[in-house]
């Protein structure tokens, strides 16, 4: 108990003194939404801490400070007596930790008055008694008011979730007769440890620290040398300077090595935790720990405690259930937290598993509406999963009670943040009615990594190997091309869109030309990095190598600049910064917000902004399956009036801006409506419009669309998947034809015989949508899924009288393709039309010159017919 | 500033002194650790303006800091190679580029005074008092102030 209370003493302390200064500049800026969770934060580890070493009444302090301050972090506004009402509540925090510090108890005394104060003011009344220095900050009665007036609702979801906690069933009372005394396992490394403490010699830290810092800087010199042969070449001390190497990695390894600890150390006082746990919360709970001998680095050591310690009193409090509750799952009486420690790769990894109830994803999802965290529209795109990875973000709490022991919406992010600090990642490995599953992994050692040395802008970076997932060399020759949506660049890497991050952008360099002329005009290198699920890529001018590299934190001044993780120095003597992956991750966090934000505005009139992605609606017509139609081939969507529908020839029809439209609908019968209107979407065809009557719009939404099941059925092109749900996507053409009664795209003239095409495109979307357009239109089609394809249909002596064919393909491009189909004395004569999704100038003018007749953009379904049967008159294909 | 006030029985207080865009100072002599010449400075990306930049010193990284562009001033246009002064606090180290470095003056307690009362308030900020020297005067750099960049970023 002793060495527990000494370190909450030191550990509250620091807090305390940080939270001072925040809490003033809090008072400054109570926007500051970030501040006030750190401020909570604090507040809360407190708490928590108080009320597990039994020492009540700082516990009871904490908790009123908190709930007030959780008022403002939900939104209350926040007022100077709330903030000093606080700061004093902090004052007798640490007069309480003085007299702990002195007696070793607390002394003895009474906080009601501050209490009373932190709870009228929670409650939404100005404080009875405000220092009348405080009135001429504008505390009018108005203020109060609103803020009187903010405050129900909050007030509201509290007792919300209080009732649905009481409704949930409660252990029936079970007699405190059997203390858990399961719960207190001992780690299992002790036994091994008695045996090798014979062999154990005590070295002070500060020793090893010193130890670490000299071989930093021993593999440094060696780097240096290194770095000096390599430039001069030959050298007689190329030899000795191996040797050196090797050495100092061995050297570097012992001595990382002697740093190392079990992480049985760090799990020392988790038995007493659950123990008490147990009591707390009335459950019977079980620890398993295995792997505790596994060693990690002291230093990660020491920043894993916390973020473990939470998880574990997460588990005990949200993850297992009572002991009726799990009775009357059919579980065991008692519930079970499983840790297990191992290492894989560079990385110690940690598997923190429940038996419990699992998370309730429809619980997360209400609570990410209530947070908005996200919105319902977005929330259905995301599987399962991914829903649950909510617990993850700021302000999250799947509690639906507020205990001493956690849940006030701290949880998982601070377990996040402080993973991620150390460059580690939390995940969730599985869910269910059967248990919980999370997965810690973090580097082995902070001191000395594998680092990648990049430049943007004529600056050098330094990217940790760990995070690294691959190199793409991008640029015309390499197959890879960055594109731009509206500036954001993005890559198409094995049919996955990577949302870019221009490095020399994003640190504002000096010189840094605009990611789209650097694009346009270099050879550029995407560093693929992977942050916990999250891939992305980063824009640089070049990579060098991979080097050791010793990190050296940043000076306290330039601690502020979060790109950052540290500095270090490379072998040619340049100090140059070291990037910290977890802050790239959170731009493109960010960045992505904003697009899903932007994608909810989008209108009908948007089209598809790149060729990697497809812009969808979704809808529902005829059955509850989701229907998806490329938005680029929709001309409007419009509600009709249904007394505005007219039967005619056993036809539904409407009358449409001065003329009739056909409606048709999916399964031939229009579902029947008694009043009100009907949504159709109205394509166009030849000047002539056609509306497909369906039943609701769902969303719009911008995709990678890949066609997984082909269909024969008619009117349907087959199923995608789009965000996790599959979607039926729908072939246009055919309800064109119905609509226009088989008059769609006249048949080229005297169409005696099909004219034979060949459409080369890699994407097959874009094959199947085409496909029947042109079969309908009368030609006798065949599918090359790319150059080399259509270059071997060449070769066994097919012959055709049009090719249509993509310009962007993988491997062999459009235009190196019409050039070999120039050269060649048969095929020499057919004329090429050029699809692509992009249309610049450059781009047309090499395709007229590799020699396409015509250049057609991918959607312009209007002009792409058109063409063909310019191309078949003019070059008498037809005739 | 009780150091100050142990420093009255002493007779005199060592001064390194610096030239910054024409203007003397003094650093307390105790403070400066070395001085050399910035090389190989790289700038550090979405830092305060005041910070130069980083290098490597025999091994160590030190934090380079702008004195011109903590004062104000207009950056150097005299194309001669500035000299920077190393500090050490708290166990990081810094430097202080000025344009010039001079002697070192041990002077008497008698020529101090506090700062003028109408000193720019940036200055003010960073300057212990002035030393009335034949010379001229010569500013006294409080260097614990002119390290703690976060006082503009408040005041910004």
């Amino acid at each position: 108990m002793d060495e527990l209370l000494g370190e909450f003493l030191s550990e509250t302390g620091e807090g305390l003194g940080q939270l001072d200064v925040e809490l003033v500049r809090f008072e400054q800026e109570p926007n500051n939404a970030e501040m006030l969770n750190t401020i909570f934060r604090l507040v809360h580890t407190v708490k928590g801490t108080c009320g597990f070493l039994g020492l009540n009444r700082l516990a009871k302090l904490a908790h009123a400070a908190e709930t007030l301050m959780g008022q403002y972090r939900d939104g209350a506004p926040v007022t100077v007596e709330g903030v000093s009402v606080i700061l004093a509540s902090i004052d007798r925090i640490k007069q309480i930790l003085a007299g702990l510090e002195r007696d070793g108890a607390e002394p003895p005394g009474s906080d009601a008055d501050l209490i009373g104060r932190l709870q009228t003011l929670a409650l939404g009344e100005a404080d009875v008694a405000p220092p009348a220095v405080y009135e001429r900050f504008g505390q009018t009665p108005g203020a109060a008011e609103s803020q009187g007036r903010g405050l129900p609702p909050v007030q509201a979801a509290l007792e919300e979730i209080e009732r649905a906690w009481r409704a949930e069933p409660e252990p029936e009372a079970e007699p405190a007769s059997r203390p858990v005394t399961n719960g207190a396992g001992a780690p299992d490394g002790n036994g091994k440890e008695t045996q090798a403490r014979a062999q154990t010699v005590r070295v002070s830290v500060d020793t090893l620290e010193h130890l670490m810092t000299t071989v930093s800087e021993l593999v440094l010199t060696r780097n240096q040398l290194l770095d000096l042969v390599r430039r001069t070449g030959e050298s007689e001390f190329k030899t000795p300077l191996q040797r050196l190497s090797s050495v100092t990695a061995e050297l570097q390894e012992g001595i990382m090595k002697a740093r190392m600890q079990p992480i049985a150390n760090a799990w020392q006082k988790l038995p007493r935790l659950v123990r008490e746990l147990s009591l707390d919360l009335d459950k019977k709970i079980e620890l398993d720990m295995t792997g505790g001998q596994t060693e990690l680095d002291r230093q990660v050591l020491e920043m894993i405690k916390d973020p473990l310690t939470h998880m574990v009193r997460n588990s005990a409090d949200h993850g297992l259930e009572s002991p009726a509750a799990r009775v009357a799952a059919g579980k065991p009486e008692t519930g079970r937290i499983k840790l297990s420690a191992y290492q894989q790769g560079g990385y110690f990894v940690i598997e923190v598993a429940d038996d419990g109830r699992g998370l309730d994803v429809q619980k997360i999802r209400a609570k990410a509406i209530e947070n908005s965290l996200a919105t319902p529209a977005e929330l259905d795109r995301l599987s399962d999963l991914d829903t649950n990875k909510f617990i993850f973000r700021a302000g999250f709490s799947t509690a639906s009670a507020i205990s001493e022991v956690s849940g006030r919406g701290v949880g998982m992010d601070v377990v996040r943040n402080n993973i991620e600090l150390i460059g580690g990642t939390v995940e969730l490995k599985s869910t269910s009615p059967a248990g919980t599953t999370f997965i810690i992994k973090i580097p082995l050692t902070l001191a000395i990594m594998a680092a990648l040395i990049v430049e943007a802008s004529g600056h050098r970076f330094a990217i940790p190997q760990y995070s690294v997932v691959e190199l793409v060399r991008t640029g015309k020759a390499s197959g890879h091309q960055i594109e731009l949506i509206n500036e954001s660049a993005v890559l198409r890497l094995r049919d996955k869109l990577l949302p870019l991050l221009d490095l020399a952008q994003l640190l504002h360099l000096e010189g840094a030309s605009t990611a789209l002329e650097r694009v346009a005009n270099n050879i550029l290198t995407v560093v693929v990095i992977q942050i916990g699920a999250r891939l992305f890529g980063v824009l640089v001018d070049s990579v060098f190598r991979t080097e050791e590299i010793v990190v050296k934190p940043m000076s306290s001044l330039l601690r502020d600049v979060s790109m950052f993780s540290g500095n270090t120095i490379l072998g040619d003597g340049s100090v140059i910064m070291i990037i910290d992956p977890n802050a790239l991750g959170s731009v493109v966090g960010s960045v992505e917000g904003q697009a899903g934000e932007a994608a909810n505005g989008v209108t009908v009139s948007a089209t598809v902004a790149n060729e990697g992605k497809t812009a969808l609606l979704l809808f529902r017509a005829g059955s509850p399956a989701l229907k998806g139609v490329p938005l680029s081939l929709i001309t409007r969507l419009e509600e009709i009036d249904l007394g505005a529908i007219e039967r005619c020839n056993d036809e539904d029809v409407v009358q449409y801006r001065g003329a009739l439209m056909p409606l048709v609908s999916i399964d031939g019968e229009r579902a029947k409506r008694d009043k009100g209107v009907q949504p159709a979407l109205v394509f166009t065809e030849g000047g002539r419009p056609v509306g497909l009557a369906i039943d609701e719009i769902v969303d719009i939404v911008e995709e990678r669309l890949e066609i997984e099941l082909h269909s024969e059925a008619p009117g349907t092109i087959g199923a995608a998947i789009i965000k996790g749900r599959a979607v039926e996507v729908v072939d246009v053409s055919h309800y064109l034809g119905r609509g226009l009664g088989q008059r769609l795209g006249a048949k080229p003239e005297e169409a005696s015989r099909e004219v034979k095409l060949l459409l080369v495109d890699d994407s097959q979307f874009f094959r199947n949508m085409l496909a029947p357009l042109f079969a309908a239109s009368g030609y006798a089609v065949t599918l090359a899924a790319s150059a080399e394809e259509a270059l071997a249909l060449k070769e066994k002596g097919a012959s055709f009288e049009l090719i249509v064919s993509d310009l962007d393909m993988p491997g062999m491009d459009g235009i190196t393709l019409a050039e070999r189909i120039k050269a060649d004395p048969d095929w020499g004569k057919i004329p090429l039309i050029a699809l692509s999704s992009h249309s610049s100038p450059l781009l047309v003018e090499k395709s007229r010159a590799a020699g396409f007749v015509s250049y057609v953009g991918k959607f312009d379904r209007q002009k792409l017919m058109t063409t063909l049967h310019e191309c078949c008159r003019r070059w008498g294909v037809a005739a | 500033m009780s150091a100050e006030d142990n420093e009255l029985e002493q007779a005199t207080e060592g001064f390194v002194t610096v030239v910054a865009g024409g203007q003397l100072f003094g650093l307390r002599l105790e403070r400066v650790r070395d001085v050399f010449v910035p090389r190989g400075l790289s700038p550090v990306p979405l830092a305060p303006p005041e910070v130069a930049g980083v290098l490597n010193l025999r091994g160590r990284i030190v934090t380079a800091i702008d004195l011109r562009r903590r004062l104000g001033l207009p950056p150097r246009a005299d194309g001669r190679a500035p000299v920077a002064v190393g500090i050490e606090e708290r166990g990081e180290l810094y430097g202080l580029i000025v344009d010039q470095v001079g002697a070192v003056l041990r002077l008497k307690r008698s020529s101090y005074e506090a700062n003028p009362v109408n000193l720019d308030q940036r200055w003010g900020q960073v300057c212990a008092g002035v030393h009335r020297l034949d010379a001229g005067l010569m500013v006294v750099l409080d260097v614990d102030k002119v390290l703690d960049l976060s006082q503009f970023g408040v005041a910004a």
